[in-house]
């Protein structure tokens, strides 16, 4: 095999992840298609902060790129440097997503809602969840790569990351745009 | 990669050993990241919960024999305490039991010594593994002492009756177990990747894919099918718990919700999972097979081909669970078609079993009788099993004895029978000293035939309409009839005579321990590259890690003076 020991792990890591999110998407997916009423709910939601969400993940899966790119150059402090500013755009999903919630619960559309309302919470909730263990985990690579180390592991939390992302787009048509 | 890595990482000779450094007993066996140790702490914790769930059939099979007696040990049992024992029992004989001795126990142990490796790709992730496992126990235990006892919806949870604490009066039972029991997922998928990625990378020099001992194939093949089957029922488990706990309505009809959708997530992954434990069983048959036949492994290809096939099938027989559970019956008919499909592959694995056997110089060793009796026991568990998936069949004897026994007759043989056959084949090289062969085989017989009187009768009362999940038969009149309930004694009293064989077991296990015969490298004569390290083997395996030069199975090689040929010997 020519795929080196950490890559290939986080590869069957994200094969167990997918299978996850696509149980969880399948059964929203069987229900939305028989509750014609859930697309009232989904009304409700925020398209253009979902968007301006979406947009923030894009960009701090480009700085996980270029992160990428330096630490194959050998240049570990560049590398955490971007890795910094993706962590940064993870912040920002986060606090977005916080202050939409608050909203949206203030409103009355809470988790025990209706159906579409337990989904979205469920779904972006566990999607939410992935994006801080993703954040924390960047954090730890990008120490050890300012330090010029394990510079490997600057790809590895890359991919993480970029599947974090690809999930969000998935969710972001179900939840937001498909009314 | 497969070496490059692997010499980088640990140098050979000299410096390998430096890397093993000598440690306190904290470090050594509580806190370790040797993959020798993590087994047998798998193990050790997966033996001690198996006495718990005998226990409790224990406890069980008394009150269903003679009901409303105080229960030696125990006291009088009550219908929740009953429901509690026969969920419990069953979660912790599958999650506790099985998955932890056969895939962890075994799978740590195994994959690095048979590839040619010093440890497992990720240690520490590896030692996570056990303490997520571990800390799983301890909230499962715990779910059965908090205020109104341990849950029993039955190891399937079945919602509504799992997610709503008005219908089933367990509030904290309930909820632990389902935490329990997604805590004990997740670490079996950490351990899962260490066992795919160290078998892909870590192979010794030489070692091609095909020539990996079938056990290690299986056990791969194994985490595989767990890792692409349990996403959803994780994702189950989290809907689960809200609807426990913040009265969301995804499994709940009265809020909107939908109880099907949790036994399609259930069973997806659910019969997936009765291959997870059968494969190691299976691959550690044919590796005791092949060295007591002295012959090579029949078909050896064709065994991974249809290992890959029955993995492949196992994602489409999920609905033949749910025949009577509302589904559309176009969907069951094409559900017994899947299902009498897979019982093809496994089939075959039968036959090439004994299609090794044939004409081989058959040496009855204790591991060897475990082994053939797992193929005669296993049998009767899969032919049955024909019968449920025929969906017709199954509605009449869908959640009867019959079930039961068939599910017995595969789980017995898989997390019983394959588990003492693996304990004692390999015995010799974990603790460097023999099992006494004549206590092994009074324990064999003690436990073999009392299992059949067991099981036995719950066939012909399933097929005489006896419902399972009942407390108390003689509340109907139609199945408190004498001779069925003789049929209850008879199986209870069994219980009983096999419980006390395991006595023998435990005994023979600990004198063995301490003062068995000293065993050499190799006792067996075997072949793959396990029995080249010492007895038992040191930290980091082997002073010089080996090469391989062949396949695993090289017995009786005409022109040949001796009738084994180790993978590690240069040609
Ligand atoms: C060889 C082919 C097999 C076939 C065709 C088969 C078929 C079936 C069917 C149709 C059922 C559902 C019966 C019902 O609930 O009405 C069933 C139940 C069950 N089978 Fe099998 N089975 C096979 C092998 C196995 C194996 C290898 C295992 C375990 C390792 C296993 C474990 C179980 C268990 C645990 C249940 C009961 C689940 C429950 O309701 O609690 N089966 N089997
Ligand atoms: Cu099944």
């Amino acid at each position: 095999m020519n795929i080196p020991t950490g890559r290939l792990a986080v590869w069957w890591v994200l094969v167990s992840e997918i299978v996850i999110f696509g149980g969880l998407l399948a059964s929203y997916l069987m229900n939305r298609l028989t509750h014609a009423d859930w697309a009232d709910q989904a009304a409700h939601t925020n398209t253009w902060i979902g968007a301006f969400n979406t947009l923030v993940l894009l960009t701090s899966s480009l700085s996980a790129v270029l992160a990428h790119q330096a630490a194959e150059k050998g240049d570990g402090p560049k590398a955490a440097r971007l890795l910094w500013l993706t962590v940064l755009g993870g912040a920002t999903f986060l606090v977005v997503k916080s202050f939409e919630w608050t909203h949206e619960i203030r409103e009355g559309f809470t988790i025990t809602s209706s159906g579409f309302w337990s989904y979205y919470y469920t779904a972006a909730g566990l999607h939410a969840f992935h994006v801080l263990c993703g954040m924390i985990l960047m954090i730890w690579v990008a120490s050890t790569a300012a330090k010029n180390q394990e510079l490997h592991r600057v790809e590895n939390i890359g991919i993480y990351w970029h599947f974090v992302d690809i999930v969000w787009i998935f969710l972001f048509p179900l939840l937001y745009i498909a009314k | 990669m497969s070496h490059t890595s692997h010499t980088e990482a640990h140098g050979a000779g000299a410096a390998h050993a430096d890397s093993h450094p000598p440690q306190s007993f904290f470090h050594k066996y509580l806190w370790s990241t040797d993959h020798k140790v993590i087994a047998m702490q798998y193990l050790f914790t997966g033996m001690a919960m198996a006495l718990v769930g005998a226990f409790m059939a224990y406890v069980f099979r008394m009150q269903l024999a003679f009901p409303g007696m105080s229960v030696p040990g125990f006291g009088v049992v009550s219908p929740g305490e009953y429901n509690a024992m026969i969920t419990n029992h069953g979660s912790i004989m599958i999650f506790w039991v099985a998955m932890p001795v056969l895939i962890a126990g075994f799978g740590n142990y195994l994959i690095p010594l048979m590839c040619g490796c010093d440890d497992m790709v990720f240690p520490r992730v590896n030692r996570l593994s056990y303490q997520l496992f571990f800390l799983s126990v301890l909230v499962l235990i715990a779910s059965l002492f908090v205020q109104g006892g341990g849950f029993g919806g039955a190891w399937t949870a079945y919602p509504p009756l799992s997610s709503v604490a008005k219908y089933n009066l367990t509030p904290w039972g309930s909820l632990l177990w389902i935490i329990a029991v997604a805590l004990e997922f997740v670490a079996f998928l950490l351990g899962g990747i260490n066992f795919i990625t160290t078998a892909m990378n870590s192979r010794a020099p030489g070692m091609k894919a095909f020539d990996v001992p079938i056990v290690v194939w299986m056990i791969v093949v194994a985490s595989l099918l767990f890792m692409a089957s349990v996403g959803p029922l994780i994702a189950g488990a989290v809907m689960l718990i809200f609807d426990q706990t913040l009265h969301t309505g995804f499994f709940d009809p009265a809020r909107g919700g939908d109880p099907v959708l949790w036994q399609h997530l259930f069973w997806f992954f659910g019969h997936p999972e009765v291959y997870v434990v059968l494969l190691p069983a299976m691959g550690i048959v044919a590796e005791i097979m092949t060295v007591f036949a002295r012959k090579k492994l029949f078909a050896y290809r064709m065994v991974i081909y249809s290992v890959i096939a029955t993995g492949v099938l196992s994602f489409f027989v999920w609905a033949h669970h749910q025949f009577i559970a509302g589904i559309d019956p176009r969907m069951a008919n094409i559900f017994t078609v899947t299902t009498l499909l897979i019982s093809i592959p496994i089939a075959e694995l039968c036959f090439v079993y004994i299609a090794t056997l044939y004409g081989g110089s058959i040496r009855l060793t204790t591991p060897m009788l475990w082994a053939l009796a797992f193929v005669a026991e296993f049998l009767i568990g899969g032919v049955t099993g024909i019968y449920l998936g025929a969906s017709g069949a199954d509605i009449f004897f869908h959640d009867t004895y019959f079930v039961v026994a068939h599910f017995h007759y595969t789980f017995f043989p898989i997390a019983i029978i394959a588990v003492f056959a693996g304990i004692t084949f390999w015995f010799p090289k974990m603790f460097g000293r023999y099992m006494n062969e004549t206590w092994g085989k009074v324990h064999f017989w003690g436990t073999i035939i009392p299992f059949n009187l067991i099981f036995i009768p719950m066939f012909l009362l399933g097929m005489a309409g006896e419902h399972r999940r009942i407390y108390d038969y003689t509340h109907f009149p139609d199945l408190a009839l004498p001779e069925l309930q003789a049929m209850r004694i008879l199986a209870t009293v069994a219980l009983l005579v096999m419980l006390a064989f395991q006595l023998v077991f435990l005994v023979n296990f600990v004198l063995s321990l301490m003062r068995g015969a000293r065993a050499s490298k190799n006792p067996w004569n075997a072949n793959t590259l396990e029995w080249t390290a010492e007895s038992p083997p040191p930290h980091g395996n082997w002073a010089e890690l080996p090469n391989c030069y062949r396949g695993p199975y090289e017995y009786s090689v005409p022109g040949r003076e001796l009738d084994y040929w180790p993978q590690d010997e240069k040609a």
